[in-house]
């Protein structure tokens, strides 16, 4: 008996037991039953009527449309904040740029929920109003270390010898730039993207702080109907957004795997 | 060589280089022909790769000109200079394929695509990698990313190509391959190319002139057979090639005296009875089990078979020990006769005959120099502070294992072996150099402590 107990945490594959367990209970069973309840009427029987009632309901489609786009126009601001930062991070010797680095994923180790109260204190004090540019400036201002990281992780790995084989050939600076430094960064680019993109859609507690709840975004209805006991229209809702998230991540699969391959991500 | 001539493609004039206060290169002066194959060859640190980073433009010239197809180029950056460089690491691109690689540097000078799609397979054939356009690079192997490299760069018909050590990263048999492609790659392009080795065979094999560098310092320029048969100065001979290097003393014009015998020469200019290094390549040494015919004679202690050869090494009564090598096999133990031709001894001035240094009186038994305080006998009755010339012997300096037991810390930087003693350089913390003899065994690297015997240090008013 005891031998027996031996071999079995002898072999290595049986230590991931317990994650195995843990990931089917909160993983993967709720995603079953998110889909259970998704095609479930109020009846018990089966229906895809809490689809319908959403395509109906123009104001949940518009809110969607609304999310995707608050998410966008982030992803963009937070690539044009976070390439030139990333860059001259990347040039910079490596001792200060650790520092610097370490500075920009600072923000990173203090909870969302507390940086997001506290840019509602900022913006009180400096009289500024809540609302749509306030929403984007806490999920920019969230969200912006994610862009940055996995960018500065490509361009500090980019052989210095490239950019001088590229000079060498007749390539003027920006040449340099777009020719070689830029397609050489993509796999952290596209990293950066997945990582902004995807959370935004279904973040509502900085949606709901920064524009005192006058701003919806999907996750906040998602959450709404949750909290109001509406479980089979919220499932649907949270299969869209599932399925939303997961058509992303396929446009991006070769670049995403390449950079995950190469450390891109975190 | 060094004349300016109206061919020279490139040259540099005084230029030298230093990181932070650290100098890399002193005061060189090089022209380059028009079609020349050039190698700078020397071991690692010797300044060859900045040499060529400042003609690529990669770095700009602490002082001094570059002038490159006949304007002055020593501020032009990179992009503007008719040059190319194979990297020594390849530096291909890898997110473009092995066409667009090759396209890159013709796609910036807007040159219409068919030509492009031309000019590209003409190289790929040059380089014999047609019907690779599409492969990804990361598929490549080594050598066959060296060609790649070599086709980006030459496709773009530059006045000069710069090869940057291409062949360090390829195995022996690859190498010798490739060499034989490069110098042929040459030949038929007729353009110049500067190539930068530590490999003196490479040196040697492929190139029409070899630029020798130590230190940052060019040493020897010439052919491959002025460099190996008549090198300027020892270090020179002991790094190209197999060498015995003796101390010697010119007793009159084509008469010199090493080992404990004398020989003919063909070397004149000498003073008369002036020490000098006698440099002797070991198949220039004949063998022989007859005695009488002998200039000098020795027993051999150990023989070796390389391949086409025997390399022997024979002690002689004298107590020096000289490398021979020779078809004819002969034993360890036995006792051989020796000739070498007048010819084939190569005489060289010494490059000095002692240390020296500058230094300052301290009071009458003391002397300043190398940031230290020493000990010295005599110092002429010269008043505190006067600045005086130090001169002290080769064979009057101690090693220690342990630092801490010398006057001073350095570290052996340069160990040539004289047939009976070593001749050493030392490297102190205060970056000067001190020259030795000395018959125990050190390695290069070794860290050692340094003592001076008082009486050995002599100066000299200035």
């Amino acid at each position: 008996m005891q031998k027996k107990v031996i071999v079995f945490f002898g072999r290595r594959r049986n230590w991931s037991i317990p994650y195995a367990l843990f990931l089917f209970v909160f993983v993967v069973v709720p995603l079953a039953l998110i889909v259970v309840y998704a095609f479930t009427g109020e009846d018990g029987g089966f229906t895809i009527g809490n689809f319908r009632k959403f395509i109906m309901h123009a104001e949940a489609v518009n809110i969607l449309i609304y999310s995707i786009g608050v998410a966008m126009i982030t992803t963009i601001l937070c690539l044009l904040l976070g390439y030139p930062a990333a860059y001259l991070l990347s040039r910079l010797e490596s001792r200060r740029a650790s520092l610097l680095v370490m500075l920009f994923i600072l923000p990173m180790w203090i909870n969302f929920l507390i940086r997001t109260l506290a840019t509602v204190a900022l913006f009180g004090f400096l009289r500024l109003p809540l609302g749509e540019g306030a929403l984007l400036f806490g999920m920019v201002y969230n969200f912006l270390p994610f862009m940055i990281y996995p960018i500065y992780n490509i361009l500090q790995k980019t052989d210095p010898n490239l950019i001088e084989a590229a000079q060498d050939l007749g390539a003027t600076p920006a040449q340099v730039f777009f020719r070689t430094i830029l397609p050489l960064s993509v796999p952290g680019i596209s990293s950066g993207i997945i990582m902004v993109f995807m959370p935004v859609i279904s973040t509502f507690a900085i949606a709901e702080l920064l524009t005192i709840n006058n701003i919806k975004l999907f996750g906040t209805t998602l959450q709404e109907n949750i909290y109001n006991g509406m479980w089979n229209y919220g499932a649907a809702l949270s299969l869209v957004m599932l399925v939303l998230i997961m058509l992303t991540s396929l446009l991006n699969k070769d670049s995403s795997a390449k950079a995950a391959e190469e450390g891109g991500l975190i | 060589m060094q004349e300016k001539s109206d061919h020279s493609i490139i040259t540099v004039e005084h230029v030298s280089h230093a990181f932070g206060d650290k100098t890399v290169l002193q005061d060189i002066n090089l022209s380059i022909a028009k079609g020349e194959f050039v190698t700078i060859l020397g071991p690692s640190g010797c300044g060859k790769t900045t040499l060529m980073r400042l003609i690529g433009g990669f770095l700009k010239a602490s002082e001094g000109k570059i002038t490159i197809a006949g304007s002055d180029m020593t501020l032009t950056p990179p992009h503007l200079r008719p040059v190319n460089t194979v990297f020594q690491r390849y530096a291909l691109f890898p997110h473009l394929n092995v066409y667009h690689n090759i396209a890159f540097g013709l796609k910036l000078k807007k040159i219409p695509e068919d030509e492009i799609r031309k000019r590209v397979q003409q190289v790929l054939k040059i380089v014999t990698m047609t019907d690779y356009e599409e492969r990804d690079v990361d598929t490549l192997s080594g050598g066959q990313q060296q060609r790649v490299a070599i086709a980006r760069a030459i496709v773009n018909e530059p006045e000069v190509l710069l090869l940057d050590e291409p062949l360090a990263a390829l195995d022996l048999k690859m190498r010798k391959d490739m060499q034989m492609e490069i110098k042929a790659m040459h030949k038929k392009l007729g353009i110049s190319f500067i190539y930068v080795t530590h490999d003196q065979e490479e040196a040697l094999t492929l190139s029409d002139t070899v630029v020798v560098m130590r230190e940052g310092v060019i040493q020897q320029i010439g052919t491959p057979a002025q460099i190996y048969n008549e090198p300027i100065n020892s270090f020179v001979a002991d790094f190209i090639g197999e060498s015995n290097i003796l101390n010697g003393t010119m007793i009159e014009d084509c008469l010199v005296e090493f080992a404990g015998h004398r020989f003919e020469c063909v070397d004149k200019g000498f003073g008369a009875n002036e020490p000098v290094d006698v440099v002797i390549r070991p198949e220039d040494i004949y063998v022989f089990e007859k005695l009488d015919a002998a200039q000098f004679s020795g027993q051999i202690t150990s023989s070796i078979f390389k391949g086409v050869h025997y390399e022997m090494m024979v002690t002689t009564p004298e107590g020096f020990e000289i490398m021979v090598q020779d078809y004819n096999c002969f034993e360890a133990g036995e006792t051989v006769g020796m000739r070498v031709k007048p010819s084939d001894i190569q005489v060289m001035k010494k490059e000095r005959l002692c240390n020296t240094f500058m230094g300052t009186i301290v009071d009458e038994s003391h002397v300043r120099f190398l940031g230290n305080t020493f000990e010295c006998s005599d110092t002429l009755g010269l008043e505190n502070g006067t600045e005086v010339k130090v001169k002290v012997d080769f064979r009057n300096i101690v090693l220690y294992d342990n630092e801490e037991e010398g006057m001073l810390r350095g570290v052996v930087s340069f160990i040539l072996y004289k047939g009976d003693h070593y001749h050493l350089t030392v490297l102190t913390e205060e970056n000067e150099d001190i020259f030795l003899d000395t018959h125990d065994i050190w390695d290069d690297g070794d860290r050692v402590g340094v003592s001076i015997l008082p009486e050995s240090i002599q100066i000299e008013n200035e």
